[in-house]
């Protein structure tokens, strides 16, 4: 019995280091010729692999760097830590990345901007979309099934009330949620700004009143009161231009629809 | 003029607006019925045992299903009754002396490891019931197939040996075989006592009379279809026969087969599982005809020592289903075929 | 008159709770000319027309509106006389958006006609032709395809069989069954005319053996004619009006896969349609009104009515006695199985609305998107062959190229899946949902 025991320890101790030294000797002589830069500079990444950048993954992105001379600061998650890393690797002057964040530019909650119709089926924006045009009495806004959150990589997307809502903390600004979204309300603004507009209703302010009660109505009394060229008019929706730094926040309190916001 | 009864959103949905009726609650609650018959003569023949092991199977099955949805975060699932449906067929497949942590063991097998990690109703590979059946049968050898006496146990057949060792008929053939002796004749009483159950087995297998009722109640109310079980039982009966016609010493007469082990149960009840088994009607039927052959050749291949071969035979034919599924599709009306 | 008995049936299909009776007995009424009528530009399949007219012009019931926009298009007419209020966006029931002529009717007075072709049999086909398609026909069983381009098939495509569709498989609807009792007469004509257009030797009038009636009186009104004419009465099963199951049904052909009736040699008419030919014909009369069914359990007296287009659904209530006590939870344009569910009374009828479903919410479905559980009787149900389990689960999956891969494209949206789903999945959402990916990726393809 004893014997039996040992016999299996040693057999399957050697049968083990054989396949061990096979390995070593494989990974030695029938090793792939790669650029070690390549590997070198994908450690630098931080390895989300969310695509982002436009390549597929982490590695690949490295690769194109190295061997297509891509531009060094398409890592949204990396930013300009990443950015400058790249740069003092591959012994170039490096470039500044602002970090940005994704932002639903919409305040319509189901409190603020009721439904028009009892939607069912399946739970996915587009698909919502496409069964008359949306349940949501705004035809311009947040229609929250989640189809953003659901492809977020690092579930930094929330839907509270109805309403999609970034959290700027964990966004990697890869852009997923912007592709998917059918309304088109996600944007990519930088991290540092706070005051946003948040609606995309390009309807008169009488028509969005009557849909919803934190929408812009078109008054134009940011770009009054707003720092000059914070706030611009495209038709009846105010945007904001994040050149212009926002110094004077009284400007909040004097949107009547309460559609400027403070982060 | 709008009257004031009217909600204050209509409903919006993509067509159909209307609705057959039809339910997965209702399609499992089918089963339990249909399964009754077999459930009244399992408590008639073997009493209290009965009771203990379906009950403890049920109540573990929905108490895991339900601790599993919560634990995964998934919505929850008792509510269709298939953790009921999974738990009354696994108990059915067990014979009545099994100690009760035994059945807890595998009831937990076949919920968390079957269905829950898969993804839940609808996306399990593998027939729950009968892969904990097999994961009992690896684990448990022994209790799995000793066979206490029924209530009413009489001598199977020429010796009366059998009812107290508690043998099977299936068992009985076996080991004749196995020792080089004759098989036993199985008198006409014998084949009533099949017929009703009144043999040795596992709790729910043993009644054709009771399970064929169950079936036909299925049939009618179209929770399955005439495919796979004529297709199983019918490939069974030829196969057999061939067997007895070639080698009339060493094989019994085809329908000791069909009554004997758990064909019925298997070919009305596991087999007919609709999530694991093919989706067209001709696949259907390869799926019986393979479950079939299978079966027997489990049976009667002389060096295996597994006197049973259905469970295998389904969970076999369960692990080809979606091969079945994309081979056999129907033709698109306006192409060739 | 012979009356056949179909020899086929196709495969699958479903048999839905019908309730017909409902309205079945109630005879045609004619709405009384609302106040304000909402004609919608796009009533058919193709181009909208454009409108011809502006605020404060004064039309005359019959008067063009609106003019063709392109060859698949017809025109608009008006179907009251009045003054343009104005000139809005509307929503139609499909949730298509377009334009629409507002008009505030006034008192009866003459209707704009053209000169009625009493001779036609004499008459130059393409000279009917031209006739049908100024008249604004189009298909009125549902798709709205323009009569005029169905009834002029290219040289190489000859037409032997012309098909009367009078199956109204749709539960509940029963605008085309009290046409064919009360019109008999005038759809003979209409059928007549079709079959002379399109120099087919076979007539066949297609009516659903639910509708004993409707087979009498067609039987009774074709008496007499000439040719190789016959009623098939056809078993009832849903979608027995779908033209490629009707064409199989009644002569055995099955149109090829992405190819048209007249691919074997038919044409389906729709019985609704081919009265509109005859009036468009033989009196000079435009298409500016049709029957719509209006039922249902929500609404108090289920009725027929010959309403004008652009009259909207909260009129046409009104004029059948109300909402009972059962809260209508769903408004429904067309039957239960392929009808649009509107989330606003003020939507206007068109052309191809033959019903309005009021109803009441134990019985509609409420989907709920369980797993797909195998039980395979979505497999039996499809008419066309597919396996709609399946291709949901690759639409769910996004995988619409897998999807297509099964025949995707082959779906004809009828609903007879979901309809007997277990799992209460929106199977045909995901058909759709599917197929507007795989059409989105064709177009981006091509350029």
């Amino acid at each position: 019995m004893e014997n039996l025991i040992l016999q299996s320890f040693i057999w399957i101790g050697l049968v083990g280091l054989v396949i061990g030294i096979s390995l070593a000797v494989a990974a030695r002589y029938l090793a792939v010729k790669e650029d070690p830069r390549i590997g070198e500079l994908t450690d630098l990444l931080p390895g989300a692999n969310c695509g982002g950048c436009g390549f597929a993954g982490c590695a690949d992105y490295a690769k194109a760097i190295i061997v297509d001379n891509a531009d060094i600061t398409l890592c949204a998650p990396g930013g300009s830590e990443c950015a400058d890393a790249i740069a003092s690797y591959l012994g170039v002057a490096s470039k500044s990345v602002e970090k940005m964040t994704a932002i639903v530019l919409c305040s319509g909650d189901d409190s603020n901007s009721k439904r028009r119709f009892d939607y069912n089926g399946i739970s996915d924006c587009a698909a919502a979309q496409a069964t008359a045009g949306g349940d949501k009495s705004c035809s311009w806004g947040c229609l929250g099934y989640g189809s953003c959150a659901r492809v977020c990589p690092v579930n930094a997307i929330s839907i509270i009330n109805g309403l999609a809502k970034v959290d700027k903390e964990l966004c990697i600004a890869c852009g997923k949620c912007i592709a998917v979204c059918p309304r088109k309300l996600i944007k990519l603004v930088p991290a540092s700004a706070v005051i946003h507009v948040l609606c995309s209703s390009k309807d008169k302010g009488p028509v969005v009143k009557k849909v919803c009660s934190t929408g812009c109505i078109g008054c134009r009394l940011c770009t009054k009161f707003g720092d000059e060229g914070a706030f611009i008019m495209d038709g009846f929706l105010a945007k904001r231009d994040y050149s212009v730094a926002v110094t004077k926040e009284e400007v909040i309190d004097k949107c009547p629809a309460k559609c400027i916001l403070k982060d | 003029m709008k009257s004031e009864n009217q909600p204050d959103l209509y409903m919006v949905s993509s067509s159909p607006h209307t609705h057959s009726g039809s339910s997965v609650e209702r399609i499992m609650l089918d089963v339990l019925i249909a399964l009754a018959p077999a459930f009244a003569a399992s408590f008639y023949f073997f009493g209290l045992n009965a009771i203990r092991l379906t009950g403890t199977c049920v109540i573990t099955c929905v108490v895991a299903e339900w601790l599993c949805r919560k634990a995964m975060k998934r919505t929850g699932s008792i509510g269709d009754l298939s953790a009921v449906v999974t738990g009354v067929l696994l108990a059915f497949n067990l014979p009545p002396s099994l100690p009760g942590w035994m059945a807890v063991a595998g009831s937990l097998f076949a919920i968390t490891i079957c269905k829950q990690l898969f993804g839940g109703l609808g996306y399990n590979v593998f027939n729950p019931a009968l892969a904990a059946r097999a994961f009992m049968l690896i684990s448990f050898l022994v209790p799995m197939t000793k066979w206490s006496s029924s209530n009413w146990a009489t001598s199977l057949a020429s010796g009366a040996a059998d009812a107290a060792t508690g043998a099977t008929p299936l068992g009985l053939i076996k080991e004749a075989v196995k020792a080089g002796d004759a098989i036993p004749h199985f008198g006409s009483e014998t084949i009533m006592n099949l017929f009703t159950g009144n043999i040795n087995g596992c709790i729910g297998e043993t009644s054709a009379l009771a399970l064929l009722i169950g079936a036909a109640y299925l049939l009618f109310r179209k929770v399955i279809t005439w495919h796979i079980p004529v297709a199983y039982i019918g490939t069974v009966f030829i196969y057999a026969s061939i067997l007895h016609i070639v080698s009339p010493a060493t094989s019994v007469l085809p329908h000791i087969h069909l009554l004997s082990g758990g064909l019925l149960l298997g070919a009305f009840f596991m087999a007919t599982d609709m999530v694991t088994s093919p989706i067209t009607k001709r696949g259907m039927l390869i799926f019986g005809v393979g479950c079939g052959i299978i079966t027997m050749v489990i049976r009667t291949v002389k060096t295996g020592d597994y006197p049973e071969g259905v469970s295998f035979a389904i969970l076999l034919m369960n692990a080809v289903t979606p091969l079945i599924n994309r081979g056999c599709r129907n033709r698109v009306f306006g192409t060739k075929s | 008159m012979q009356t056949i008995k179909s020899p086929y049936n196709f495969r699958g299909g479903i048999h839905p709770d019908y309730h017909k009776e409902l309205s079945s007995g109630a005879a045609i009424k004619r709405l009384p000319m609302p106040a304000v009528l909402s004609v919608p530009m796009s009533q058919h399949l193709g181009a909208p027309a454009k409108p011809c007219v502006k605020a404060g012009d004064v039309v005359q019931r019959g008067s063009i509106i609106g003019e063709q926009n392109g060859f698949i298009s017809v025109p608009v007419h008006s179907p009251a006389n009045g003054k343009v209020t104005a000139i809005t966006d509307v929503s139609t029931a499909s949730g298509r958006l377009c334009q629409a002529v507002t008009i505030e009717c006034s008192e009866a007075g003459e209707t704009l006609s053209m000169s009625p072709i009493t001779l036609w049999k004499n008459t130059d086909r393409d000279e009917l032709r031209a006739r049908i398609g100024e008249a604004g026909v189009v298909g009125m069983g549902g798709a709205g395809f323009p009569t005029k381009v169905k009834l002029s098939p290219p040289m190489d495509k000859p037409i032997d069989t012309v098909i009367l569709n009078g199956a109204e498989c749709e539960p509940y609807l029963t605008s085309d069954h009290r046409m064919m009792i009360e019109h008999a007469k005038e759809i003979r004509i209409g059928a007549e005319i079709i079959r002379y257009i399109l120099g087919a030797k076979t007539l066949r009038i297609a009516i659903e053996d639910n509708k004993p009636d409707a087979i009498k009186a067609m039987a009774e009104a074709f008496e007499g004619i000439d040719g190789d004419v016959a009623v098939t009465v056809l078993h009832t099963s849903y979608p027995q009006g779908s033209e490629k199951q009707q064409i199989y049904a009644v002569t055995g052909r099955e149109v090829p896969r992405g190819g048209l009736p007249m691919d074997v040699g038919c044409v389906v008419e729709n019985t609704s349609t081919t009265f509109a030919i005859y009036e468009a014909v033989v009196k000079g009369i435009p298409l500016i009104e049709r029957v719509i069914t209006v039922t249902g359990d929500a609404v108090a007296e289920p009725s027929n009515l010959l309403a004008p287009f652009g009259t909207s659904y909260q009129d046409l209530i009104d004029a059948s006695g109300g909402f009972t006590n059962a809260k209508a939870a769903k408004v429904i344009s067309g039957g239960p199985m392929m009808g649009f569910t509107v989330s606003s009374l003020d939507t206007p009828t068109g052309k191809t609305a033959s019903g309005l479903l009021l109803l009441s919410k134990k019985r509609v479905t409420q989907y709920t998107s369980q797993a797909c559980i195998s039980c395979g009787r979505c497999v039996e149900a499809c008419p066309m062959g597919l396996i709609p389990s399946e291709l949901s689960q690759f639409i769910e999956a996004d995988d619409a190229e897998g999807a297509e891969a099964i025949s995707l494209m082959d779906c004809i949206e009828c609903g007879s899946c979901a309809f007997v789903c277990p799992a209460r999945r929106p199977l045909v959402q995901h058909m759709r949902r599917g197929k507007a990916i795989v059409m989105a990726k064709r177009a981006a393809a091509k350029h």
